[in-house]
Formats: C-alpha cells, structure tokens, sequence
C-alpha cells in the first residue's frame, strides 16, 4: 500500500468539488495513457475580472489523482487565470503533504489539466509536450523522460551531471545503471541527430559507480518535494554545474572525494596547512568565475584537518542547487589537492 | 463497530498455516543440526528433510523422492530450470514462453535475450485468456531449448493445458517447464503420468512459509545447478538447506492434500457466489479471463471506468484485501501485462480486481463483500469522467493524451 499522507487520504476518501460543473466555461481534459489516468477539469470563470468562480472535476484514476485533481479545484477557485497559469504540479504536491514518487505524475495531470482549461477558455490549443516515462530514479522521483529532456537540453554526457540537473542517483545510487543506460541511449540519439560528436557520447561502463561522491540525503518520501522542479518545467539550474564539472574534469583525472577516502593514504601528497589553503584558494579563484556568473560567490574561511569550510555567499545562499554547488567545490578542490577532503558550508 | 478483517487476497500470499508454524519451531532451536553432519545432531534433521520430501512429492504425485530440490520459492525455481535448460541443451539456443507469465519468467527471458542472445518466442493469448496453440505449434523446433508455460496464471486463475503443451514439447526433444507456483495446492496434480520435465512451485501459496519452494526435476531430466556449492541436494542446490522452512514446506503440503477436496468445492462455491454476487448487483463489470478452465479460488473482475486503486483503497477501509491490475498500483505506470496481452480495455483492465480465496475463507467473507461492493463501485463511478449510468455507453471524453 502507498505511503500516502493524511491530507490525501482526506481529499480520496471525502473528495469536494467532485462532479459536473453545468455552468463551465472552462475545460481541461487530459490524460496520461500509460498510467491509465485522466482528468476533466471544469471552470466557471467571470468574464470581466478572470476570477475562477467555481471549479469540479472528474477523475478516471487512483487515489491520489482523484486527491490531486480535488485539491486542485480548491486550490484555483478565487484565482485569476493569471494566477492559476502560475500553479506548478509541486504546489498540488505540496499542498496535500507531499505525494510518493512513484505518483508524481499525479499532480502533472493536474497542473496540466488547468493549462489546458485556461487555453479553451482563451480559444487556445493546448497541446502536452511532456512525455514520463518508468521511474528510474526512487530516492527523487525521477522518471525516464526527465532525464532524457535534461540529457538532451543540456547536452550532459555524464550520469554525475545526470544527477547534478536532476537529483536522480543523488541516493542510494541502486538506479546507477537505468541512469547510465537512458543516457548511452540519449547521447547516441543525439550523435545521429549530429547534436553530439561521437567521442562525447557517454558509452555504457565508462564510469565507475564506486567513485560517485555520497551526494546530498533525499529527504523522506512523503510530506516532502521529492523533485524540486515541475516536471514540465525546463530544468535550468541556477548554477551552471556542468560548466564546474568541465572545469574540474580538464584539470585531474583523479576520483572523488569519497573514493579517495576509501584508500589508505598512501601515495597521496602531503600539504602543510598553509599550501593546503594556498591550494584551495587557487581552486576557489577558478571556480568563481563560474559562480559569479550566476551571482554568487564563495568564500574559504577556515581549513581545519580534511574539512574545509566555506561560505557560501549572494545567490548561492538558500538555492536550490546549493548542495550541488557544494559538491563542485568540493570536487574542485579535491582535484586541486589530490587529496580527500569535505568541504563543509557555513552561514 | 470493529469488522472482522476479509482476507482475499491469497494468490498473494498466504497466511502461514498455525500447525506449519508448530512444525518448524523445533528446528529453530534443539533441532539445529546441520543435516550433512555425521552426528546425531544432524541424522535427525535429515530424517525430517526427506520425510517433507516425501509429502511434497505426494502432493505433486512424483514418481520418485529425488525429483524435488528444495528450493527458495517460485522465482528461484523459475530462474533455475530455465538457466539450466539453455546450459544443459548444446545447440538449442530458444525458449518458448507465454505472454501472461509471471515476472519471475518474463524479465528472465527478456534479460537472457539481451544479453545471450537467446531468442524468446512470447505465445499469445487470446481475450479469454487461452493460448494461441497454432503460434505455440508453430514456434516449437529443434532449436527450443526449454518451453516454460505457467499451469494456472496468478491473476485471472485461467488453466492452461500444460501436459498437453508438455507432449508437443517432447516430440522436438525441448524440455518444459511450467510455473506451477499458483496451481500447486490448489488443485490436484499427478505429475508422473505427464511429459512435464520441471515444474516451479512456493511456499507462501500454501500456507507455508515465506522464503521456502521447490522445483520438481523429472527423472533423468538434463540439470545444471544454479549455485556452484556444497553437494546438497545431489549436487543441484548448494548451501546448507533451509531446514525449519524445508519443514514447514512438507507440511504445508501435507495439510494441501488434506484440505483439497475442500479447496475444490467449498471454496470453489465461495468464489462463484461471489462473482455471480457481484455481476448481479453491479452494471458495467465482467469476469476476465476462461471461467471454463480455472483454478477454484480465483474470480477475476473488471470494473469499468474507475481504477483499481481506488477500489481497493475503499475496501481496504471496511477491512477487504484484494488486488488490482491497475497500474497505479504496483508503481509500474503500466496496467498488468496479462490482462493487456488479452486486450482488454484499459478503461476496463485498470479496474480489475482479483479476489482470491483461501480454505480460511467463509460465507460471511462474502457476504460482506458483496455487501460493500456496489456503494465502492458507485462512489468512484460518480467521479469519473467516463461514466454516464449503468449500461450506458461511455461519456464522450477524449482527454489529450500525454
Ligand atoms: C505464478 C507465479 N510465479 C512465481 C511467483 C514467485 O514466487 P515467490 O514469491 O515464491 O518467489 C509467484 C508469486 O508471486 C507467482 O504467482
Ligand atoms: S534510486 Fe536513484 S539514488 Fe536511490
């Protein structure tokens, strides 16, 4: 049985707004074919101001589509269109506590059906551009047709910039493998299509799971947002960590921190702390441009054995990516030194 | 008011039979000996894993004692007879299987065709459920390796006719194995009068533990082991055996034997009040699947234009077990692919559930039932898009599909 939060149980068990809406001037109907789900969302909107006066809905689906499409209708109603165009399927998410992965989709079908009912209001065609696919990634909900839309509008030819754009693989990493084969796939699609030279291509097997860094905890599956962006949305990442990757793979070709810290230590440099902070200060001075660019900004304030603390600063603080942003550094630094160390952020 | 709990859904699993239980307790702890051992510690144990032997081979009507290899359960035992058919077969390099097998068997053979280079021929089924014999016919030759064709399929109860398909097999010179994981304990078998070469079967489907099954190897059956080990099991399943499950799994077996004739009629009478229950009081559902040839437990009914989830989320809250085909809830995004190979609908196949019924069951089980159905059902028809009242056609409702 699913995981599902009290708040969408309530909206299963005792759905508002179900039903016909006879007076709708506004309607959404759409469907995703492969999970078997489809939504009719109905509007009744006020001419003059684009106020949302009333909305129903009618759910082909399971229990947290029907939670989804009826939290939905309470979320709208009193919105102008305006408004209601700016809801994302992680605000129904989080407005029900949080939805499983796996049932995501849910909450695109929603968002999609208010897309398309705003468009028949306005005579518009509405048509969806997004296509899901199987889950490949659990710890972050991450489907199949994510990835490729980020592989491909990104150009990423590594499953560690997969999962810097995406999340996917930022656990437990046991979905490594589908990550690594959607993204052979893609990039050789990509190669035919003349996107992608053939020596970028990612080839299964080229990267060693093992030398992955342990990456940020997803956070619980439920009551949480599991994908911080709407699927539909066109991930860009406030900071451009595929450019910090680049930057740091020129470099070295030396793994990463967490696989450094499995080897004994021998072979590998030794630094007085004073080199040490020379050292990162170089690696910083590289990755600025970099963080500048996006205006943010970091700052080393301490190096206190492997830890090196920073300050993150400007834009940087409070992103979304900031964890990610971490582990560029980090890794930034890492290849600098040849050793490992953890780069900890401080307020 | 506390409702009793209705247990139906049995094809699942299994409750553990209290008398298994018993059985299995002193292997935990005085009879812990190894049964390889020389010693008393361990001649004793022995003695109990060949006389569970010998009550799984009367359950299965086996010829000989030897024939069974206890095993993990039902995915094990698959993954095992049909990786040792393609090594013990040289030159046939194919399988023949059906399109409604259990994962157990489908993802292997998907995966085997990928990276061996086997080729897997997938027999169809029609839209009750039987196979397409004139494909099967068509597919066997010198070059199958093994056929694995299920004996009773897990989510319509449909019946295939295994020793039939199991000659055809032979005279090709292919092994068959079939699935057997749903049919054994349920029905009565008699395994030394067929062709059948090896058939898989699960603990957990006849109220016996959880972790425990057996494959059945047909005398003189070509055999390559799995795991490279120690020589239990002759040799064909390394690694100290599993006695307190090994235990459990012959009684189990025994008590199956003994409570069959009830399996077949009392229970078999469940079911169909049930169904007939259930297709009388509700308009827009029908039973999937072959009614003619099926196993005694199992009712299989579509509900159209609602899922399953939530057919089973309002069941589940007036105490009712069941299960669904509906994708949404195995997480798959996929509704099941047996009833797809049989081309139902999906507006259909998402709303099928599965009641399976156990000698646990009773009148009152379904009476309760059939007594929560049809507000379920209405409840859920009243917020869907494709519902316009009973017998109706659909609701003209063409969402834009993703
Ligand atoms: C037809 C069939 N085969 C195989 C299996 C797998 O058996 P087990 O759970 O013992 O691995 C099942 C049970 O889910 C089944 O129904
Ligand atoms: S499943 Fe992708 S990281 Fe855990």
């Amino acid at each position: 049985m699913w995981d599902y939060t009290d708040k969408v149980r309530d909206y299963f068990f005792n759905p508002v707004n179900a039903g016909v809406l006879e007076t709708a001037n506004a309607v959404g109907e759409v469907g995703a074919i492969s999970c078997g789900d489809a939504l009719k969302l109905m509007m009744k909107v006020d001419p003059e101001t684009e106020i949302i006066e009333a909305a129903k809905f009618q759910t082909f689906g399971c229990g947290s589509a029907i939670a989804s499409s009826s939290a939905l209708t309470e979320i709208i109603l009193g919105k102008t269109l305006d408004e209601a165009l700016k809801i994302t399927n992680q605000d129904i998410a989080d407005f029900l506590g949080g939805l499983p992965p796996e049932k995501m989709h849910c909450s695109v079908m929603g968002y999609e059906a208010l897309q398309a009912a705003v468009a028949d209001y306005r005579g518009e065609v509405w048509s969806d551009d997004h296509e899901e696919g199987a889950l490949v990634c659990k710890c972050f909900g991450v489907d199949e047709g994510m990835i490729e839309r980020a592989v491909r509008s990104n150009k990423l030819t590594t499953p560690e910039a997969v999962t810097n754009f995406t999340k996917a693989g930022g656990g437990c990493l046991t979905c490594f493998e589908r990550i690594e084969g959607v993204l052979a796939k893609v990039n050789e699609e990509m190669v035919g299509e003349g996107l992608l030279s053939f020596d970028e291509a990612y080839r299964i097997g080229s990267v060693d799971p093992r030398s992955l860094k342990q990456k940020a905890k997803p956070k619980a599956a439920v009551g949480s947002t599991p994908v911080e962006t709407a699927a539909t949305e066109t991930r860009k990442p406030v900071i451009s960590l595929d450019a910090l990757e680049k930057a740091a793979a020129a470099t070295v070709v030396v793994g990463s921190a967490a696989e450094a810290a499995l080897q004994p230590a021998i072979g590998l440099p030794r630094y007085t702390t004073v080199q040490k902070i020379k050292l990162i200060e170089e690696a910083l001075e590289e990755i600025r441009p970099v963080l500048k660019k996006d205006g943010g900004d970091c700052e080393l304030i301490d190096v206190d054995g492997a830890n090196v603390i920073v300050k993150l600063s400007g834009a940087c603080v409070g992103c979304q990516m900031a964890s990610m942003t971490i582990n560029g550094v980090q890794e930034k630094i890492v290849a600098k030194l040849g050793i490992p160390v953890r780069v900890v952020p401080v307020k | 008011m506390t409702v009793t709990p209705v247990y139906l859904d049995n094809n699942a699993t299994t409750r553990c039979d209290a008398e298994v239980v018993e059985a299995m307790l002193p292997y935990f702890t005085e009879q812990f000996g190894n049964p390889s051992s020389m010693h008393a510690f361990g001649a004793s144990v022995g003695g109990a894993v060949k006389a569970a032997r010998a009550s799984l081979m009367k359950l299965l009507g086996a010829e000989f004692d030897h024939e069974i290899i206890f095993t993990s359960g039902g995915t094990e035992s698959d993954n095992m007879a049909i990786l040792s058919a393609l090594e013990a077969m040289p030159g046939r390099d194919e399988i023949i299987t059906s399109a409604v097998e259990h994962p157990a068997v489908l993802s292997l053979c998907a995966h085997l065709e990928k990276t061996r280079d086997v080729k897997v021929h997938v027999i169809p089924v029609d839209g009750r459920g039987l196979l397409d014999i004139a494909a099967y016919r068509a597919a066997l030759s010198e070059k199958t390796a093994v056929v694995s064709i299920m004996w009773a399929n897990n989510e319509t109860g449909t019946i295939f006719p295994v020793a039939e398909l199991a000659e055809l097999a032979k005279e090709v010179g292919a092994l068959f194995h079939t699935d057997a994981v749903q049919a054994v304990g349920k029905i009565p078998l008699d395994l030394k009068s067929t062709q059948i070469d090896m058939l898989s079967l699960s603990g957990h489907k006849l109220h016996g533990p959880k972790g425990t099954g057996a494959l059945y190897v047909k005398r003189g059956t070509r055999f390559r082991s799995l795991f490279k080990g120690g020589h239990q099991e002759r040799g064909r399943r390394a690694g100290t055996e599993n006695t307190p499950g090994i235990v459990g799994l012959g009684k189990a077996a025994e008590l199956a034997l003994i409570h069959m004739e009830d399996e077949v009629t009392r229970v078999a009478a469940l079911r169909d009040r049930l169904e007939k229950g259930i297709l009388q009081r509700i308009p827009n559902c029908f039973v999937t699947g072959n009614p003619a040839e099926r196993l005694p437990n199992t009712a299989n009914i579509a509900f159209e234009y609602i899922e399953g989830e939530g057919i089973l989320l309002l069941m589940n809250r007036e105490g009712i077990a069941a299960s669904s085909g509906s994708a949404c809830t195995s997480g798959s995004l996929e509704p099941s692919h047996v009833l797809r190979a049989m081309n139902i609908p999906y507006t259909a196949a998402h709303g099928a559930i599965r009641f399976s019924f156990s000698r646990d069951n009773t009148d009152a089980d379904v009476e309760r039932v059939l007594e929560v159905m049809p507000p379920i059902i209405e409840k859920l028809r009243a917020l869907s898009p494709f519902w316009k009242g009973a017998n109706e056609a659909p609701a003209t409702f063409n969402p834009v599909y993703a």
